[in-house]
């Protein structure tokens, strides 16, 4: 069978493809021009712009991205970040963190504010500061884990202007959790490329919290990649917060290597931005680790968000544990992927997974797809997703008990929310997302 | 108790009901006094449940024709939530699981909710733990309930007295208790049924919604309505419950068809 194809729309399918050729190659000269050189890592910048001339801006005929378009983002012209900005102490005040008010570091436009910061509670033996500043031996392992090639990760290695390094050594284990302020700033639409290297030594323990937000409306693009490095029983508790303005554009990575018997327990929590994306990575490197992925998406009004998250496992005795909660009002629109590759190497693995989704408006939209791909035959794997509506009967019931019907959704969306924050590691930021999700009783 | 002189309560005239296109209930007469405890008996289907829902606001369910009168105020015209707060109570038989909530802050919402309503000042966390502590004994209830989250994770009978410790505190009129004793075991029923019948007084009434005779051994009503085909077709006093319990419906259903 031949088919005819106009050549009025071959066209056009050359022309969109072009440009996005072309908005990507302004994206690798943007981020080329803003690195700073970095010692030892020319090598693997090598490599990634390698990697990034391979692959354009992705358009929704790509699988990965068949609901995530992109094509707005071409609409808006990206330039340098400006370094000059900084936002009055006053203006970050919301983001206090009482916990962290010792070990917290603040970025501006992706770049390390020392004035910001404090880091006064880590200790000498552990080390939190940004690439410069890092021992070679740990600047080598940036940009090592595998998915490096992906693109938006590449344009990431190929220029991000700053990095923060922490590096736990042997058996330190930090009380104090560390909290990163990513924020964006300025008039003119940028792009900015926060970067972060954790590295937790065999039996060490800590706690961080990624935040992403924006000072103003701007259309900025976040392409952030943090990389988790655990070695052999290390325990890492993360939480990540995308909280930007819902005018920008979010890529994300979070990558992590699991040596035996570590514990990487994730928390995402996407509420901003216009289109955002997580590609949430984990790679099994040793038997029995224990990896858990916790997410909460609340969108409203237009925005996108899209979790791609991918345990790879690779050993025996691995347990994992995902619970990935969506709520949509409006128009907005979430995605999940969710993939658990199970080869015939991983035998005994203990494998969770479930995507609960809750649409408060017809308009709202959700597309799932759990992935889990199992070839070992002594396994535990389940898999479920979910979506549903408030039901009229759980309104009914809190108003047969006088409270009114706006009081009675609110509190069953907290409910469903709830379940995901309640496992956020510090009090005063889970209060505050309560507050600030306005799912608060 | 039925005493001479006492208010009416509920007044329901010929009252029929849709709920998705199918009439259900199809013209439902009823006075309910102060004072009173009134049992509606029926058959699965019979429409006793939809009366309930119907009473207490449920959205599903489309009033077609008829009216309701409570405390001379038309009910029909009234928001669930302003019937809760006016003193209408129902104790649901599938009670909601609401995670994430705690047991003691829902309790204390809707407890504010009707002190809100009738111009008091709300309780803070401080005062209505004493208050709700009081009321648990009511229901043999473990203090320990209070923290968990709503009903989650309750087994049948606690989410029956949980229902019921809401009605203590909540202090209704006009209770109705839609099946509350069905999937309870005997220890539970009574337990139930002690905490509604200490809470029965002479200014309020109780609707008990029931399939099987037993819960009135332990709830004993002054009236008996037996449902059926969206009616009330024989009214009678606890004595009739007994017979339904010996001789099943069917005799009923069969002069009841007679007289038509």
């Amino acid at each position: 069978m031949t088919i005819q194809v106009s050549p009025v729309v071959e066209k056009t399918k050359t022309t969109a493809a072009s440009q996005r050729e072309a908005y990507w190659a302004t994206l690798l000269e943007l981020a080329q021009a803003s690195q700073s050189p970095v010692k030892g890592l020319e090598a693997v910048r090598e490599g990634a712009i390698a990697h990034v001339h391979t692959q354009t801006l992705p358009s929704t005929r790509n699988e990965e991205w068949r609901f995530t378009d992109l094509s707005s983002l071409m609409n808006v012209e990206l330039s340098q970040p400006d370094r000059t900005l900084t936002p009055k102490a006053a203006d970050l005040e919301a983001y206090a963190v009482p916990e962290a008010a010792e070990s917290h570091a603040v970025f501006i436009n992706g770049q390390f504010s020392p004035e910001l910061s404090s880091l006064g509670a880590i200790p000498e033996s552990i080390f939190v500061g940004t690439v410069a500043q890092a021992a070679d031996d740990l600047v080598a392992q940036l940009g090592k884990l595998s998915g490096a090639e992906e693109g938006f990760t590449a344009l990431n290695t190929t220029g991000f202007s700053d990095a923060l390094v922490i590096h736990l050594p042997k058996n330190q284990v930090l009380e104090t959790p560390v909290y990163l302020l990513f924020v964006t700033i300025g008039e003119r639409a940028s792009l900015v490329q926060p970067r972060c290297l954790v590295v937790a030594e065999a039996n060490s323990a800590f706690t961080l919290v990624e935040e992403y937000v924006s000072h103003g409306e701007t259309p900025h693009l976040t392409n952030a990649v943090t990389e988790f490095v655990l070695a052999e029983n290390a325990q890492v508790k993360h939480t990540r917060i995308q909280g930007e303005a819902t005018a920008t554009f979010h890529i994300g990575k979070t990558a992590v290597l699991q040596e035996r018997t570590s514990r990487y327990e994730g928390l995402s929590i996407h509420f901003g931005g216009h289109v955002s994306r997580h590609h949430w990575e984990v790679y099994q490197a040793g038997e029995q680790t224990e990896t858990v992925l916790n997410g909460l998406l609340y969108l409203r009004g237009e925005q996108t968000s899209d979790t791609h998250s991918a345990i790879a496992l690779t050993q025996p005795h691995a347990q994992t544990r995902q619970l990935h909660k969506t709520i949509v009002d409006d128009r907005a629109h979430a995605i999940f992927n969710g993939k658990v590759f199970v080869p015939q190497a991983a035998q005994m693995t203990d494998a969770g997974q479930l995507n609960r989704n809750l649409l408060l408006s017809p308009k709202a939209r959700i597309d799932t797809k759990p992935q889990l791909e199992i070839v070992a035959d002594n396994v535990k794997c389940t898999h479920g997703a979910t979506i549903g509506q408030l039901e009229a009967d759980e309104v009914f019931y809190l108003q047969s008990r006088g409270i009114d019907a706006d009081s009675a959704r609110k509190l069953l969306i907290y409910a469903f929310a709830y379940e995901i924050l309640d496992e956020l590691p510090v009090p005063s930021l889970k209060k505050r997302l309560l507050n600030q999700l306005h799912i608060v009783r | 108790m039925i005493r001479e002189n006492s208010g009416v309560i509920l007044s329901v005239k010929d009252l029929t009901a849709t709920v998705d296109g199918n009439t259900i209930l199809k013209g439902v007469n009823l006075e309910v006094k102060a004072g009173e405890i009134h049992a509606v008996m029926g058959l699965n289907g019979s429409g006793k449940s939809t009366f309930s829902k119907v009473l207490a606001g449920h959205p599903d369910y489309e009033v077609t024709g008829g009216s309701v009168s409570y405390l001379g105020e038309d009910l029909l015209e009234l928001e669930p939530e302003e019937r809760s707060r006016k003193g209408i109570f129902l104790a649901f038989q599938y009670p909601l699981e609401i995670p994430g909530v705690s047991n003691l802050d829902f309790l204390r919402v809707a407890y504010n909710a009707k002190r809100t309503a009738a111009g008091e000042e709300e309780l803070d966390a401080f005062d209505f733990d004493e208050v709700v502590r009081e009321k648990l004994d009511i229901v043999k209830m473990d203090a320990a309930f209070l923290n968990r989250s709503v009903n989650e994770g309750f087994s049948g009978g606690e989410k029956k007295r949980n229902e019921i410790l809401q009605m203590a505190l909540l202090e209704p009129r006009l209770a109705i208790l839609d099946e509350t004793d069905s999937g309870l075991d005997i220890d539970a029923l009574k337990t139930v049924a002690q905490g509604v019948n200490s809470l029965a007084n002479a200014n309020n009434a109780m609707l008990v919604i029931t399939h099987y005779q037993r819960l009135l051994n332990y709830i004993v009503p002054d009236y008996v309505h037996v449902m059926a085909n969206g009616r009330i077709i024989r009214t009678g006093t606890k004595e009739l419950a007994m017979e339904l319990e010996e001789r099943g419906y069917d005799w009923l259903l069969t002069e009841e068809v007679a007289a038509v």
